[in-house]
């Protein structure tokens, strides 16, 4: 929970990890190059005194980790989101069952969300039972950039991924979080193409589908597809610490994403342990879109920022928000009227 | 005869036109450029990105544009670029290097080459920079009826209206001064009707493409902190 002004906001820290970075278990040139990537992202976008050592940055302890999200960080619940990552990474670099070994010392700080790859074939579906079971999943992360052998990345609208999802939907796993990475195959076509969610939300309305780091770098193309589809939802991770070192873009990203979705589909997060909670919800209760923007994308509110900040997971995840930290005005399902009726779409398909 | 001095000049002016598909700005203009060696009239290109893990079909466009813009220089004989510290760097030099095409660098994981992916940024480009002007004409107080019918020729001259004529030639859409200044991707006039739909989401566009922009210009500086490349900064492309 964190406090500002009178006003108290529940934290819903949506997309965290708890990963193993460190040389040992790199098992490869490119296991220390996503590390690396990681940790060039960690440098550029946080504020001096937030600064890491490589070394610090690698792997965190469990009572780092608890500090950092739970002592100084305000949050009140935090998704685990797994990476698993095998091709780099000899142990994983963070896999479910190393989420959940925390997670069942302080259950009622974290949940815990599984991962498939369509790629296992029939064995995988199998194996996603077990999970869903083990853990009680509510929750799944995607990542389509993940290399497996000769395979370089898959799409969400390949066969397999269906019959994945049907489970999903058979075992009650609601939420799929999807991971954009410069996915590798197919090379001819870009690599963060976000099409693929389109087919995937259209086929399966009953599931959300949370589109990690709103779609960067491909915002526009995010945009047009989530605000056809009522079940597809803005994961901000990687978004959130634009708001200190370049924080008029950050006021663009939030103003594109409350225009074309709405206030009720975008989620915080702060993609621990690349950057810490406690300064990114510091600052985003302190935010405001400037001035001379607010014509064009209007002011943040303090539900807006309720929601933001922990309502909008609480409603995926069927958190118990107490009620003096709810939104004023009581919660709505996304109505707003979709851009496409409203326009020529063929006029639009450039 | 060309002197070095002359040649190096001209291998800069080349790879001012050799585009990052992605954030439409020259790798010249974006400090991409690690090194350029001119030996005589051999060139040797050494390009860095701002990750490790950059898309690979956009590192291998820019690998391979800069070799033939190079190579098309007047008094050039040998031409090596190479791609510094990325996942991929061997299969692309060698692919480049080779002249095998894209998809016989990465045998398997390409199902045909790039000019379709080129072609898609290069409208998301045309579709910014129309954005970009009609934003100033719009604040200048001029109504819709009117900006759907304006031509580049009434226009004044910018850097976005620059832009916009070459993503319109390499397009193969009109640039000419009696073009219109907004057109869809087929050629074809914005029915006024259409045009603040079509407005706003080129905004989002724009934004996402200097948003990128940005993004990657804060990585490859802290990549590669105070080294910096070769030649700050470029011409137009």
């Amino acid at each position: 929970m964190y406090a500002k002004d009178g006003v108290e906001y529940f934290i819903v820290d949506s997309h965290i990890h708890f990963w193993d970075g460190t040389p040992a278990n790199q098992a490869n040139r490119y296991g220390e190059g996503f590390l690396n990537c990681f940790y060039d992202y960690h440098r550029n976008l946080s504020p001096e005194s937030e600064l890491w050592s490589l070394e610090q940055f690698q792997k965190q302890s469990e009572d780092k980790i608890l500090h950092d999200l739970f002592e100084v960080g305000y949050v009140d619940k935090a998704i685990m989101q797994p990476t698993y990552l095998t091709d780099f990474f000899v142990n994983g670099f963070n896999t479910t069952e190393q989420d959940g070994a925390l997670a069942e010392k302080h259950p009622d700080k974290f949940i815990v969300n599984g991962a498939w790859d369509p790629r296992d074939g029939e064995a995988g579906l199998g194996a996603l039972e077990r999970l869903a079971e083990r853990w009680q999943l509510q929750g799944i992360k995607l990542y389509t950039a993940e290399w497996k052998g000769e395979s370089k990345g898959w799409k969400l609208s390949d066969p397999w991924s269906y019959r994945y999802l049907e489970k999903c939907q058979e075992l009650g796993i609601k939420n799929i979080h999807i991971h954009k990475g410069p996915t590798i195959y197919p090379l001819n076509r870009d690599a963060f193409d976000v099409a693929d969610v389109d087919d995937v939300a259209t086929a399966f309305p009953e599931l959300n589908f949370i589109v990690e780091h709103v779609g960067l770098p491909r915002l526009e193309d995010f945009c047009w597809i989530a605000t056809q589809e009522p079940n597809v939802y803005g994961g901000l991770a990687v978004a959130m610490p634009f708001i200190h070192s370049r924080p008029r873009y950050f006021a663009q990203i939030i103003g594109e994403l409350l225009y074309w979705l709405d206030e009720n589909r975008i989620t915080f997060s702060s993609d621990y342990a690349i950057w810490t909670p406690k300064w990114l919800v510091e600052k985003f209760v302190d935010f405001q879109i400037p001035e001379d923007m607010q014509s064009e994308y209007g002011a943040l509110t303090t539900d807006i920022k309720r929601k933001v900040l922990g309502l909008n997971a609480a409603a995926l995840y069927d958190i118990e928000v107490p009620a003096h930290m709810r939104a004023a005005e009581p919660q709505v399902p996304a109505g707003r009227e979709p851009v496409a009726s409203e326009m020529n779409q063929e006029a639009m398909s450039s | 005869m060309t002197t070095a001095v002359n040649l190096e000049t001209e291998v800069w002016r080349a790879l001012g036109t050799v585009l990052d598909p992605e954030l439409d700005q020259s790798v010249a203009e974006l400090d991409f450029v690690a090194e350029l060696r001119v030996d005589g009239s051999d060139v040797h290109v050494d390009l860095r990105l701002p990750t490790y893990f950059c898309a690979p079909n956009f590192a291998y466009l820019m690998v391979a544009d800069a070799h033939d813009a190079v190579r098309a220089v007047d008094g050039v004989q040998r031409v090596r670029v190479r791609l510094l510290d990325h996942f991929a760097s061997e299969e692309i030099n060698a692919g480049v290097a080779a002249g095998s095409g894209f998809s016989d660098s990465f045998p398997g994981l390409a199902a045909g080459e790039l000019e379709e992916l080129r072609t898609t940024f290069l409208r998301k480009a045309h579709v910014a920079y129309q954005e970009t002007i009609a934003q100033q004409l719009l604040r200048d107080g001029v109504p819709h009826e009117q900006l759907v019918t304006t031509r580049l020729g009434e226009l004044p001259a910018s850097t976005a209206l620059e832009r916009l004529r070459r993503r319109r030639e390499q397009l193969g859409l009109p640039a000419g001064p009696d073009a219109l200044l907004l057109l869809d991707e087929q050629g074809r006039a914005i029915p006024v009707e259409n045009l603040s739909a079509r407005l706003r989401f080129a905004r989002t566009t724009r934004v996402s493409i200097e948003g990128n922009a940005g993004w990657c210009r804060g990585l490859l500086d802290t990549r590669y902190g105070s080294q910096t490349g070769a030649q700050q900064g470029a011409g137009l492309h």
